[in-house]
């Protein structure tokens, strides 16, 4: 009985940790390269659109999976422009992109489906022992990603230039080429997290699909100290204390609220930040646009 | 006249503050406006219809008010933090939780005879305060920590919404069937009916209060003076004697009891009770567009808060007469904020100025 809970509870831990650590992901390339990223909030919800318009119109879901990364990486590259290029203040266009994906997603629902709740079933991507398969993709690419960055020439660029920008420059690498790989790159990972919400738990689009969820991979991107495997352990926390929540629930424990479990995450992350569970640093130019001075 | 010049140089400034935000408006309008013929519908239909649900009788101005009412608070609430180069994004939560303090206000306090009048009083006074302790979170992280505000205020926004949601069903609704809090006692109603057929409430009045004291504390108290010059340079304040932690304090603590000040106005003015919500209502983020495009300044808040409040008021409207999906106003909404942002991107346009400087020189 114990180990059919902790199973179960392991299960919806994962689950619930991938969306969240692929977004998270994301936000670390942008913001590792100097880039505040409070978009990954509507770059998820258009490539969970993404997702299943194209597999909707393809009939294959891989092409979906293509399909999110593509509009994740559209929706990055407005805020990329618009912070790297016309040294936007990054929260407030962050903000507008949140905005936009929410007009735009539940534009194109009303345009392609006629309706405003959600879109028809479209085919999705299957499990793989008994776990979607961007759980593993989620876990996978959380190495990778610490290996390309601490491990690499490239990683090394990725992470001098949000740090220090005039430096990175003075040592000939292109800063504005670097920030752009950074922001497109959380266009990527957003998309995926998108799409593991919209074709990989469910079979299609939901209006506002994607709750919140955005904000809490940026949790995870400071709990986690800017770093792939931090950010890993952070949604895995998270993910746990959702699914403890609802384990609660299905085994009569009323008198915790889960509005508790729902908050966990956020007080953890400003318990961090000031402090008390661990030091969080910042890239020492995280949002501050840099212009060439030549 | 030395008098003379010196309201042209106010007046030339105003136009040239005003050209980005005008010019952001009209490409977020044609963007909409794209959008509407991308769907298939008739623009010039659109278009009567907005004007119809915006100012076509005066009861439906009146309800363009009412959008715009909340608005008016939570732009000054960016704006003012803005102007200590604090980034409030917390508005959402410091409404939420202003919300809250007015139900405890107005449902479980009865004023005793004779004091009925105290009752709104107290009432915006407590949404107030909630606001204020919300965003001074913020506002004393920032100062003894150093930790950047928007992240703070985003996790907060997040905190509230469940911290509300909590406290409405464990102890501010009167069934588990009921998905609001008990109503508020009459006596702690704002009174609505300004305009005859609208529900345009005396919060108005509250929030053009609100606009004069927020000029008066910005540009003519030595408080608003330490506060625009922390923003302008902490450095240079800091050198200059002023004290940068308690400026950065005490505008967030502002900026967060003029976000209750909308919490407040709404639920006494509008709803009359607290709503159960899954999401934010948006005038937070709102907020963030209505003070960038109204250039932080208290007048231009209350016309882009008016730009806002049409917008919002109009997209129900539009659908209902036009068949336009309501989406095109976030579109519309999420590219102002956008065109405003990228300000750089209109930077063609000084440029060309500089020239024309340079040659007639």
């Amino acid at each position: 009985m114990i180990w059919v809970a902790l199973s179960t509870l392991l299960i919806a831990t994962l689950r619930s940790a991938t969306p969240l650590l692929l977004a998270a992901l994301g936000g670390i390339f942008s913001e590792r390269s100097g880039v505040v990223n409070i978009a990954l909030e509507g770059i998820m919800l258009s490539g969970a659109w993404g997702a299943v318009f194209f597999s909707y119109i393809s009939g294959n879901a891989w092409v979906g999976l293509l399909g999110a990364i593509l509009v994740g990486v559209l929706m990055a590259g407005l805020h990329a422009v618009a912070s790297i290029k016309y040294h936007a203040d990054q929260v407030v266009s962050g903000t507008a992109i949140n905005l936009l994906a929410t007009g735009f997603t539940e534009f194109m629902l009303n345009r392609i489906w006629g309706q405003a709740g959600g879109s028809p079933s479209v085919a999705a991507i299957p499990n793989v022992g008994g776990l979607s398969l961007f759980v593993y993709l989620a876990f996978g690419l959380a190495i990778v990603s610490w290996f390309a960055l601490y491990r690499t020439p490239w990683g090394l660029r990725l992470r001098s230039v949000g740090e220090h920008p005039l430096a990175a420059d003075t040592v000939g690498i292109n800063v504005y080429k670097m920030r752009y790989a950074g922001v497109l790159l959380s266009g990527v990972f957003g998309g995926l997290a998108g799409a593991s919400l919209s074709i990989g738990l469910l079979s299609r689009f939901v209006h506002g699909m994607s709750a919140g969820k955005g904000f809490i991979a940026l949790a995870a991107v400071i709990f986690g100290n800017w770093n792939p495997l931090g950010a890993m352990g952070a949604t895995l926390l998270f993910g746990a204390s959702e699914s403890l929540g609802t384990m609660f629930q299905i085994f009569g424990i009323e008198n915790v609220p889960t509005q508790f479990f729902a908050m966990t995450p956020y007080v953890l992350t400003m318990l961090a930040l000031a402090g008390f569970v661990g030091r969080s640093v910042a890239p020492a130019a995280d949002g501050v646009p840099y212009k060439k001075t030549t | 006249m030395p008098n003379d010049s010196r309201w042209k140089q106010v007046l030339k400034d105003g136009l040239e503050a005003l050209t980005v935000p005008v010019l952001a408006t009209i490409v977020g309008l044609a963007v909409g406006m794209l959008a509407i013929i991308i769907a298939g519908k008739d623009p010039v239909a659109a278009s009567r219809a907005f004007y119809r649900a915006v100012a076509g009788e005066p009861r439906m101005f009146g309800e363009t008010l009412v959008s715009t009412i909340p608005l008016i608070f939570t732009g000054l609430a960016v704006a003012f933090a803005y102007r200590c180069g604090l980034f409030n994004i917390g508005v959402e939560g410091q409404y939420l939780m202003a919300q809250i303090a007015v139900v405890v206000v107005g449902v479980f306090w009865t004023p005793p005879p004779g004091l009925a009048w105290l009752h709104p009083i107290l009432a915006l006074a407590a949404g107030a305060l909630a606001g204020a302790l919300w965003a001074g979170i913020s506002g004393v992280l920032k100062a003894w920590r150093g930790i950047h505000e928007v992240i703070n205020s985003i996790m907060l926004n997040y905190v509230g919404l469940f911290m509300a949601d909590w406290l409405l069903k464990y102890y501010l609704r009167p069934d588990n069937s009921r998905a609001a809090s008990f109503d508020l006692q009459k006596t702690a109603w704002l009174q609505q009916g300004l305009i005859e057929g609208s529900r345009l409430h005396t919060g108005l009045w509250v929030a053009l209060g609100a606009v004069v004291v927020v000029w008066i504390i910005l540009f003519k108290t030595s408080l608003g003076y330490e506060i625009r010059s922390v923003g302008f340079s902490p450095g240079a304040a800091e050198y200059g004697g002023i004290s940068v932690a308690k400026s950065l304090i005490l505008a967030m603590a502002i900026s967060g009891a003029l976000a209750g000040l909308a919490g407040a106005v709404q639920t006494m003015g509008i709803n009359h009770r607290f709503n159960e919500t899954a999401a934010f209502v948006g005038y937070g983020f709102d907020g963030i567009a209505v003070a960038l495009v109204g250039r932080l300044h208290p007048v231009g808040v209350v016309l882009a808060a008016l730009l806002f409040g049409a917008l919002d008021r109009s997209g129900p409207m539009m659908q209902a007469m036009a068949d336009v999906p309501k989406a095109v106003v976030w579109i519309v909404q999420g590219a102002v904020i956008f065109f405003v942002a990228a300000e750089g991107l209109w930077s063609f346009l000084k440029k060309r100025r500089v020239k024309k400087e340079v040659t007639t020189a």
